[in-house]
This record gives C-alpha cells, structure tokens and sequence, in this order.
C-alpha cells in the first residue's frame, strides 16, 4: 500500500480517489501508518484504510479467503458511475504495479470523455493511438495498429 | 421424418455431464464471486483511519468520481 500512497498525487491528477481495504481493524491501521508506512511516505497515508472485519465486504467483491481470513489483493477500478471497470486479483506474495493501475485509469477515461468512439488498443498510453470502431475497422486493424508500435519502441 | 425430431431429447448443454451436486457447486461459487466488470460495484460504509482521525467511509459517496479500492491481506505484511 505504501506504493499507491507514495504516488497519490498521481491518482490525483486523474481525479481519482484511494480506499484501502483489510480486515484489520482502523486502529491497526492506525499503528501500522505511524510506525511503519510514515517511514516510506512524507506525511503518512494520504487516503481512507478502511477496515473490512470478518471479510463481510471482501465477500461481496470475491475476494475475501475464508481458510485464511484475509481479503486478497483485489483492485478495483470504479467509474463515476459506481460500475466496475476493471478488476485485478493477487494471491498475496506478489505486489501489484502501480504505473499499470494509472494506465488503466487514463485508458478508462479517454474512452468516457469520447463517449466510447474511440477504444484503446493493448499497451496504450497518454498519446498514443487510438481506434475508432466501426465497419472501416472491421479486418482492418493491422491498416491502423502494430503491436510493435507499442511493444518494441526503445 | 418430421415428427422423429419431436421425440428427440433437449440436449442439456449447461452442466452436461455432471452430477447434481457438482452443478450445485458450481452455482454456489458463481454466487460467491459476487462481482463483475461493467456492473455496479457493491456499496458499502466500513470504520476507517484517515489522516490522523477515524472515520467511516462510503463508496456511493464518491459517486461522480473515479475510485480504486484495493484489498491486501494484512497491515504489516511485507509485500
């Protein structure tokens, strides 16, 4: 968590609001933020860690394991509409990356301010090209895109 | 050669060869997982620290904004 706090004001920048989630209790978060996290980020955590005790909410998002109880690492991308845009899940000893959660927020979001006329293809970023669905698209792809264009830029 | 088509059994191709309990199983675990992109996220208000104080948090409160929630096992777990 402390990755996501220390590139906070990046999600900021997209307008996008952080909630943690575990089963510890807000008090443990608490200790944990103070004498730990506040070490790895200027000022402590920057956005809600709320406490999910018993798993009753990580139960309602599939991620809650009940043989260990704890909340998996599951990241939900949220839009402004409340719906789930995106998902990812974890088992607990690798860590997510940040910089690809950022992505997906700026892939999302191009494609609402565009009412969805423009899509994002694979490894798309700020920038780069877009496509426009539609029948001149259909088995033309390859005319627009390379996945080299995204893949193999040095 | 109409009518022989009548008598033919319905193929069953959900669940097809499996026993009752195993498709039971299966439901059960579809109902677990809960969640799904392109659906509304589950609402909830849970206790939370913020910035010093505790609080509670809301996730239809940030309605008209974008939001990730993230679970993780544990405070003080190393990854």
């Amino acid at each position: 968590m402390s990755a996501v706090a220390d590139n906070y004001d990046k999600f900021q920048k997209l307008g996008t609001e952080v909630i943690s989630m575990s089963v510890d209790s807000q008090f443990v978060h608490k200790v944990w933020n103070d004498t730990e996290l506040s070490k790895m980020v200027d000022g402590g955590v920057p956005f809600h860690m709320a406490s999910d005790g018993g798993g009753v909410i990580g139960t309602m998002y599939g991620v809650y394991n009940a043989k260990s109880g704890v909340d998996v690492r599951g990241r939900f991308l949220i839009d402004p509409d409340g719906v789930i845009q995106a998902m990812e899940v974890l088992t607990p000893p690798v860590g997510r990356n940040v910089a690809e959660t950022l992505r997906q927020i700026a892939a999302f979001q191009h494609v609402r301010e565009t009412g969805g006329k423009e899509v994002t293809p694979s490894g798309w970023t700020p920038g780069g090209k877009v496509l426009k669905p539609g029948e001149d698209l259909v088995a033309n792809v390859w005319k627009f895109w390379n996945p080299k264009d995204v893949y193999d830029k040095k | 050669m109409a009518g022989a088509s009548c008598n033919r059994e319905v193929p069953q191709v959900e669940g097809a060869g499996t026993k009752p309990s195993e498709r039971q199983e299966e439901k059960k675990e579809a109902v677990r997982m809960g969640v799904m992109v392109g659906e509304k996220a589950p609402d909830f208000t849970a206790p939370a620290y913020y910035k010093g104080k505790f609080t509670t948090v809301k996730l239809s409160d940030y309605l008209g904004k974008w939001v990730v929630l993230c679970f993780y096992p544990g405070d003080f777990t190393f990854v």
